[in-house]
């Protein structure tokens, strides 16, 4: 039989296979992708809600999904409540200086800060800000640190002992001392942020740093001594040497541990918040533990729901940051 | 004008290993010219690649050194460029990219940005690459990388170009192409090259000396040998030439009846221990271009 014959007869028929197949598999892949982690979640809805009324603590039944979908609503609603009070608060204000200035051209406009309550969403806004500065400054910190340690390996015996004994530390110890410092040497009449933005700043940064510090350097060090004598032929300078062939080439390690970093300074601001009753979803945790109305439970439940949806999100956005960075496009990321 | 160009005395070198130190290379002389293409071969581990990286001054001798136009090498630089064995192109480069890192560095302030792109585009055309020079190394096949490793070294427009069994990763063909062009860029650039390799075809078809290598520890050089075939050399005819084959033969006779490797196998008689080498290698017995491993 000759082959090249039976090709040609049956390539129409062929490709019109293999294109329905493809088809069918991309529906079925999808269904597959969208309908086993949905599964996944109606089970856990189903044994929490089941689960939950059977747990009775001082402060009531503990709360189901649907209690905590109506928390949920509570919180919107109290949000666009706050907003509204503001709103009105610097209109009134407004108002008042203006007819003030209009009696007496000389009075010179005082302007208040509205001072409610922050809520929710506010408490959001200021985790995200501290736990974004304090990992920005890990970073700043840690890479270029990961970087000469990791070419010098005097260097990396020499500080692989405190990198090991730093490492391990939990916030809560940090936060102390962190305090007391913060306190004694940040002293300003006019302060750009306030004193417990910084202890949670600081806090984040000493306890996130450590991974990117150790991936760097790892990464770093483990160039195929092959570049390196690329570098050494060129007589490449030492920044040079740096910018061409050391980062690209560590990049995937950099960003292996800016992603543990960042998920740890993530849990690490949590707890630091709750501790030292600084501002972000931690103090709000704890005042609504401390509040304890027949809502709080569910309100704790919303903030532990959203603490891990942020979480997540913070993961994704930096894997697309270190697809956009990596030049091997083809790489697996996950 | 047979001046001495390159010349390596009374080289020697020792690593230190936990054992205590480890003698590679002992007493190396050699004086090659200025347009020679000169060959080293040897078993594996016999410190080939050491004698090239104190050359490329990538190692440094422990005793001895190597004068190149009367100086004195003591450290890597472009003036000796390395074609390395695995390429060795930065994976996030471009072809034109990784030569145009070579240029940059070498003719900063010498050549004017269009004159570095002509001399990049230019050392691309020799090695035959300027089809791809935008793709990145994973993008093209083994031969064309090694390719463009070379456009690299010529790039640095280098006294001495050094290669690490440039051709060494490649299929038969591939290698045979690229040996083919690498005559052909050496009689136009008249570049004096000293490439180390494993194969005896590739050494005597290539070279204008053979330098045969003892076996290590302490290696140093066994025979050398002058070949004077007429250049440019063509293979096909070259394999019935009866000069050719002779020369093939006193490589192999070199490598496998005065420094036959003697390798660590089970203990046996001396009648025994012929067939076991015969039997450990047949496929290089079978290959056309015979190697050693």
């Amino acid at each position: 039989m000759n082959p090249s014959i039976s090709q040609t007869k049956s390539a129409g028929w062929l490709s019109k296979f293999t294109q329905d197949r493809s088809l069918a598999e991309i529906f079925s892949q999808t269904a597959k992708n969208l309908s086993l982690p949905l599964i996944g979640m109606l089970v856990f809805l189903m044994i929490w809600s089941m689960a939950a009324p059977r747990v009775v603590t001082s402060l009531g039944q503990f709360p189901g999904p649907a209690q905590v979908w109506s928390q949920l609503e509570g919180l919107v609603v109290e949000h666009q409540e706050s907003r509204a009070k503001e709103t009105a608060f610097y209109e009134r204000q407004e108002k008042r200086n203006a007819d003030r200035v209009a009696k007496d051209p000389t009075y010179v406009p005082k302007i208040r800060d509205y001072t409610g309550k922050p809520t929710f969403f506010d408490q959001i806004g200021t985790s995200l800000i501290t736990v974004l500065a304090g990992f920005s400054v890990a970073t700043l910190i840690a890479v270029p640190l990961g970087i000469v340690i990791g070419l010098s390996s005097p260097l990396y015996t020499a500080a692989n002992p405190l990198i090991q004994l730093f490492k391990p530390v939990s916030p809560l110890a940090w936060l102390p001392l962190v305090t007391m410092v913060v306190s004694a040497v940040y002293v300003s009449d006019d302060p750009l942020v306030s004193k417990s933005f910084l202890t949670s700043m600081i806090t984040v940064t000493l306890c996130s740093l450590w991974p990117t510090l150790i991936n760097t350097a790892v990464g770093v060090a483990a160039i195929p001594q092959d570049l390196k004598n690329v570098s050494h032929v060129l007589r490449l300078n030492w920044l040079t040497h740096v910018i061409k062939i050391v980062l690209p080439s560590s990049i995937p390690m950099v960003f292996t541990g800016l992603r543990l970093s960042l998920g740890i300074a993530w849990m690490v601001l949590i707890a630091a918040e709750m501790l030292a009753q600084n501002p972000g979803l931690g103090k709000f945790v704890w005042d609504e533990f401390q509040n304890g109305s027949s809502s709080s439970l569910g309100r704790i439940m919303v903030a532990v729901i959203v603490i891990g949806l942020i979480g997540y999100l913070l993961d994704r956005t930096m894997l697309l940051i270190q697809r956009w960075a990596s030049w091997d496009k083809t790489a697996v990321l996950r | 004008m047979n001046r001495t160009h390159l010349e390596l005395t009374g080289v020697g070198i020792e690593f230190p290993t936990p054992k205590g130190s480890f003698r590679a290379l002992q007493n190396v002389n050699l004086k090659i010219e200025q347009g020679e293409f000169v060959s080293l071969i040897g078993h594996s581990g016999c410190g080939k690649s050491t004698v090239l990286n104190i050359v490329a001054g990538l190692h440094q001798a422990t005793e001895g050194g190597v004068l190149l136009n009367g100086r004195e090498v003591n450290e890597p630089g472009p003036e000796r460029a390395v074609v390395f064995q695995n390429h060795s192109l930065l994976p996030w480069l471009t072809s034109y990219q990784n030569v145009e890192l070579a240029v940059k560095q070498v003719f900063k302030g010498q050549k004017s940005k269009a004159e570095m792109k002509e001399w990049i585009e230019h050392n691309l055309e020799l090695v035959h690459m300027t089809h791809a020079m935008h793709k990145r190394p994973d993008e093209i096949s083994g031969g064309m990388k090694q390719r463009v490793g070379i456009a690299r070294a010529l790039a640095m427009e280098p006294t001495v170009l050094l290669m690490d069994e440039p051709f060494g990763a490649l299929d038969a063909l591939t290698r045979a192409h690229l040996q083919d062009s690498l005559m052909e860029i050496q009689k136009d650039l008249n570049n004096t090259v000293i490439m180390i390799t494993h194969d005896v075809d590739e050494a005597v078809l290539l070279s204008d000396r053979i330098v045969m290598m003892t076996n290590g520890p302490a290696a140093t050089v066994g025979e050398i040998l002058h070949v004077d075939l007429e250049r440019p050399r063509d293979r096909l005819a070259l394999a019935d030439d009866p000069q050719y084959n002779h020369y093939r033969s006193q490589v192999l006779s070199f490598l496998y009846e005065k420094q036959r490797k003697v390798e660590p196998m089970s203990p046996k008689k001396k009648a025994d221990s012929s067939k076991t080498v015969a039997k450990s290698s047949p496929n290089e017995t079978g290959k056309k271009s015979v190697e050693v491993a």
